[in-house]
């Protein structure tokens, strides 16, 4: 009675393995033994859920959390929410987080030789409403250098993190722009397999949600895995 | 219609600014029914050292063996109090500690019903997807009858229970991402 309905495993190539030597952090922090095969439960199809409560008012304008305004360019960030079977995912919690125009964190560990913006704190949440649909407002990140090899540099992208329905649909992602140059160079960008599945991290300039003399806009459509139809065996 | 999950991407160095916001080291706020537990632990890597910039998600059921979730239909009662989610940063010497309670048992596959645990994820740097395992109770009589205890190579299976702590509601449990005693971590 209790065998749930479970989560359908990533198609072969669309997500990274653990281990990928250009991305030099992962040499030592990647399992060595496979990985074991967990029939899902309970335990994994239920998971945090998350209400108006964990957020504030404004988490989902990122432009607006300090007294004066960001330096940088304005850009609307939206998209839906929907599983692998195209069902909009309603009340995910989705978590946002970036580096300022200049290319900077506000994290103790960011030493990066570029200003910090007294009006930027680079941290966004918010829940995708009934019918998955989400909506940011930010300003572009800058690029920015980082120690993985010689002269490397992250294209500009804003992290996401998503609590969808239960554990199993947890993820966590990066949102890039499109024709940005630095993307082939990327060891993170490219440590996905499928070229479709990388590309689909790039978002797409979005001119109908663009707002006349005040923001640009890009969207960015995420999937969260798609349940089975029939309740898996033990 | 028939999508392809999106490509998971590592959290970076910096989730700790993304995910400051619901850092909860106390799932277990007054009122909330069960046998108080601290858990604490490091987590290190294949070099042994420890890995300060990582975040900790629990999600558990309650002393009643229920989840706060509406797929969780049981007679067992939720309690208001009880959110059953944890997430703790760990620390300079990648160390975590939280309280919490201990859950009850949920049900497993069939009849079977699950030994209780936590469920654990692991996100950092240099993990370009987040880790899933689970934390279950020393001396507990249902670890040797839970089904997914059993999916584990016998030699393995330590790996994923607590050692008992000083105090007697004090647990402590390592995460050893590689190599030597490395912890079991799960396909979901
Ligand atoms: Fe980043």
């Amino acid at each position: 009675m209790s065998d749930v309905k479970g989560y359908r495993r990533p198609f072969w190539d669309t997500q990274p393995d653990y281990l990928y030597p250009h991305y030099r952090s992962t040499v030592k922090r990647s399992p060595s033994r496979p990985l074991v095969v967990l029939p899902q439960t309970l335990s994994e199809v239920t998971g945090p859920l998350f209400g108006y409560d964990d957020i504030g008012g404004k988490d989902d304008d990122l432009t607006r959390q300090h007294e004066g305004a960001p330096l940088g360019e304005r850009i609307v960030v939206s998209g839906r929410v929907l599983d692998e079977n195209g069902r909009p995912v309603p009340g995910a919690l989705i978590e946002m987080w970036q580096a300022n125009a200049a290319g900077r964190y506000r994290h103790v560990s960011d030493q990066h030789d570029a200003p910090l913006d007294p009006n930027f704190s680079g941290c966004g949440r918010l829940l995708t409403d009934d019918a998955g649909r989400y909506r940011f407002m930010t300003i572009k990140p800058g690029s920015y250098p980082w120690r993985n090899h010689s002269n490397a540099w992250r294209p500009a992208h804003l992290h996401f993190a998503l609590f969808g329905l239960g554990l199993a649909q947890r993820l966590v992602t990066q949102m890039y722009f499109p024709g940005d140059p630095l993307l082939p160079y990327d060891p993170m960008y490219n440590c996905i397999p499928d070229d479709k599945a990388r590309q689909r991290l790039i978002s797409v300039f979005d001119w109908e949600n663009t707002i006349p003399e005040f923001a640009l806009a890009y969207r960015f459509d995420i999937v969260l895995r798609g349940r089975d139809s029939t309740p898996m065996g033990g | 219609m028939s999508l392809l999950a999106t490509s998971s991407q590592t959290v970076g160095p910096y989730v700790a600014i993304g995910f400051a916001r619901l850092n909860n080291d106390n799932l277990a706020p007054a009122g909330v029914t069960g046998e108080r537990i601290t858990v604490t632990g490091c987590i290190v890597d294949g070099d042994g050292e420890p890995m300060a910039d990582a975040v900790v998600e629990i999600w558990q059921a309650n002393a009643h063996g229920r989840y706060a979730h509406p797929e969780a239909v049981s007679e067992t009662p939720l309690e208001p109090a009880f959110k059953g989610f944890g997430r703790i940063p760990t620390d300079a010497s990648g160390r975590f500690r939280f309280t919490s309670i201990k859950p009850g048992r949920v049900p497993g596959a069939g009849a079977a019903m699950q030994a209780p645990h936590l469920n654990v994820l692991i996100f950092s740097r240099g993990l370009l997807k987040h880790l899933s395992t689970r934390m279950y109770f020393p001396d507990d009589p249902a670890n040797t009858e839970d089904p997914i205890l059993q999916r584990v190579p016998a030699e393995r299976r330590q790996t994923l229970i607590a050692r008992q702590g000083t105090g007697r509601h004090e647990l402590e449990w390592n995460v050893v991402v590689q190599g030597a005693g490395e912890t079991v971590f799960f396909d979901l």
